[in-house]
């Protein structure tokens, strides 16, 4: 298959339209804008649907708007932006809709910076809007990946109804790195005609369709969230991804880290492994669900004193490793979030400060 | 003997909700009444806003979506933008559309996005319990302006209409009432030509309805009426405010 070198945020907007997405709403922002940028010119070309919205806000209503209707629907933003359309995205949850959300993260809080970050993490999979909801986060760490999992997104939401978020760094954005879109990962869109309001002539049929997240009566709302909860459930059951490195034999400590991130854990783990310390890593393609099980194995293993939680945010996602452990192993976390990434040789002096403490 | 008045065919049965002389109904009628006229249901979605009228699609028979606080046009938008073929329209109230929804009527306005808005201005919130509201009228008291509404604190309420009609790009901006039969005939006719336009593709239609609010205006319904013709009426002026057809002979 042919590869093309292209920026991380291109070849996301490129992906879209490679899974059958030719329907594209955004407002600019850092650093992610050049998403919008190859879209309206793009989605020109193949005839699809590109709007610059005045808000972030309105965005993720046009993006319900069109959902609703059953339409394949994506936008792209980064952190602020997220915070604006979370209100959209709680709606959107609520009422049963497919539909893609990519956050090319920036560091905050507030305005924060337009450099990479990981600072979203719990927004993204524990806060993401108000009221019992919950999406899919998927996390890449390469262009490739980005391209693949904005392509599985797509089904994947469709699969639940409910948005999907891509979750990626401003690295993954900004970087160029060869890509390849593989047809195969396009799925073509489910029937909706049983929910999505679509015209009623368009599905003939004399049924309307209602899309609302309005439920007055305690006891419907109950079992809406029920409903809802239900598949959750099954995301934690069926979707959990993750990639593991350097799990084979003895290490002292675990390294659980996603995204760009991880990409330098790995050097540092080779690294370390050169000076004879053996460390391992266990990277969560998928953050929500969070590959508990595989934290807790790799944890488990008996040469392992320590697990060390290596993220560009505030130890984010320390609590969701500790809670995957389960107490066998103390959780350290090592990161920064101003912008830089850390080195590998930053990652090996926190490794091996843990193992002289 | 033929039938001379009816149900129109895209209202349902279910009882109401709305309030005693309330005039939501008269106005979702007129607006089943003109779809039923076009013969659009079956291509018709509509979006409830928040307030009285949120659960407004229990009283029609098509595709209807429901949407947060104020952004029914960038629903509205997005549903267009992807299904042109689609008749759309929102129905707002003043609190959805002229406080916290302002930015995304003026920017859909604005862009020129080919769906119909009807926009029922009543002066207060209805749903929340009769709080002041972008068009409460200078010295109306409601809950939460229980000394009146004071222009010097929180300014002259807005008319929306003329607002919408100062912007450069093409539309159909109208205003009417339904506190007379007289008015009702006319506010019928403006609904039908607002849909008109989007049925010919020609631009964004807007018809603002001047409406009452017996129950947090505190008066009985045949009151409220009066009150209205003399104290919204000389403030929020009848009629076209801008047609498509003014802007290309400008």
């Amino acid at each position: 298959m042919s590869k093309v070198l292209m920026k991380g945020n291109e070849a996301i907007g490129e992906a879209a339209i490679r899974a059958g997405c030719l329907n594209y709403f955004a407002y600019p922002i850092t650093p992610q804008s050049e998403v919008a940028e190859y879209l309206s010119r793009r989605m020109t070309e193949v005839g699809g649907v590109f709007l610059q919205g005045e808000s972030e806000v309105a965005v993720s209503y046009m993006i319900f708007g069109a959902a609703a209707c059953g339409e394949r629907v994506f936008t792209t933003s980064s952190s602020p932006g997220i915070s604006l359309m979370s209100e959209g995205i709680s709606y959107i949850c609520g009422a049963e809709c497919p539909a893609v959300f990519v956050n090319i993260m920036r560091g905050g809080p507030g305005l924060g910076g337009i450099l990479p970050s990981q600072a979203d993490y719990l927004q993204a999979t524990k806060g993401i809007g108000h009221g019992d909801c919950r999406m899919l986060v998927m996390a890449p760490a390469s262009v490739q990946e980005a391209v693949e999992m904005v392509m599985q997104a797509f089904p994947l939401a469709e699969k639940y109804r409910n948005p999907v978020m891509i979750l990626g760094d401003g690295l993954i954005g900004q970087m160029m790195e060869p890509v390849s879109f593989r047809d195969d990962l396009k799925v073509p869109p489910t029937n909706k005609d049983d929910w999505a309001t679509s015209g009623m002539d368009t599905r003939k049929s004399t049924k309307r369709n209602l899309v609302k997240s309005l439920y007055l009566d305690p006891e419907v709302l109950n079992a809406h969230n029920l409903k809802l909860k239900a598949k959750y459930d099954r995301m934690r059951q069926e979707e959990v991804r993750y990639e593991t490195y350097n799990t084979g034999g003895d290490y002292r400590v675990l390294i659980v880290s996603y995204g760009t991130m991880s990409r330098v854990c790995r050097s540092a783990v080779d690294a370390l492994k050169a000076r004879n310390v053996e460390t391992a890593m266990v990277r969560p393609q998928v953050l929500f669900p969070f590959p508990e099980q595989a934290v807790f194995d790799a944890a488990a293993k008996s040469s392992c004193t320590h697990v060390l939680s290596v993220e560009m945010s505030m130890g984010q996602m320390v609590e969701d490793i500790q809670r995957s452990v389960q107490g066998r192993r103390p959780v350290h976390w090592y990161g920064k979030c101003g912008g830089e990434v850390p080195t590998p040789e930053e990652v090996m002096e926190a490794v091996e400060a843990l193992l002289q403490s | 003997m033929a039938k001379a008045f009816a149900k129109p065919i895209c209202l349902s049965d279910q009882e109401t909700h709305y309030c005693p002389g309330c005039t939501h109904g008269v106005i979702h009628r007129l607006v089943a009444e003109a779809i039923d006229d076009l013969e659009i249901a079956g291509r018709t979605v509509g979006i409830a806003p928040v307030g009285c009228a949120v659960i407004c699609y229990n009283y029609f028979t098509f595709d209807f979506q429901e949407a947060a606080h104020g952004r029914a046009p960038a629903m509205a938008t997005g549903i267009k933008r992807v299904r042109p073929d689609l008749i759309v329209f929102t129905y707002q109230g003043d609190g959805d559309l002229a406080s916290i929804g302002m930015g995304e009527i003026v920017h859909a306005a604005n862009r020129g996005e080919k769906f119909t808005t009807v926009f029922v201005n009543n002066a207060v919130y209805g749903m929340t319990g009769g709080q002041m509201a972008p068009t409460t009228m200078p010295n109306q008291k409601t809950t939460t302006s229980p000394f009146g509404r004071n222009v010097e604190e929180v300014g002259m309420p807005i008319r929306v209409a003329e607002l919408l009609a100062s912007l450069a790009t093409p539309a159909y901006i109208t205003r009417q009432t339904v506190l007379s039969p007289k008015h009702i005939l006319k506010a019928k006719k403006a609904i039908r030509q607002a849909f008109q336009y989007q049925v010919d593709n020609r631009c964004f239609s807007f018809v603002e309805v001047v409406s009452t609010c017996p129950t947090n205006w505190g008066m009985t319904p045949a009151d409220a009426i009066q009150w209205a013709e003399k104290t919204m009426l000389p403030y929020y002026p009848l009629g076209d405010l801008k047609t498509p057809e003014s802007v290309e002979e400008a």
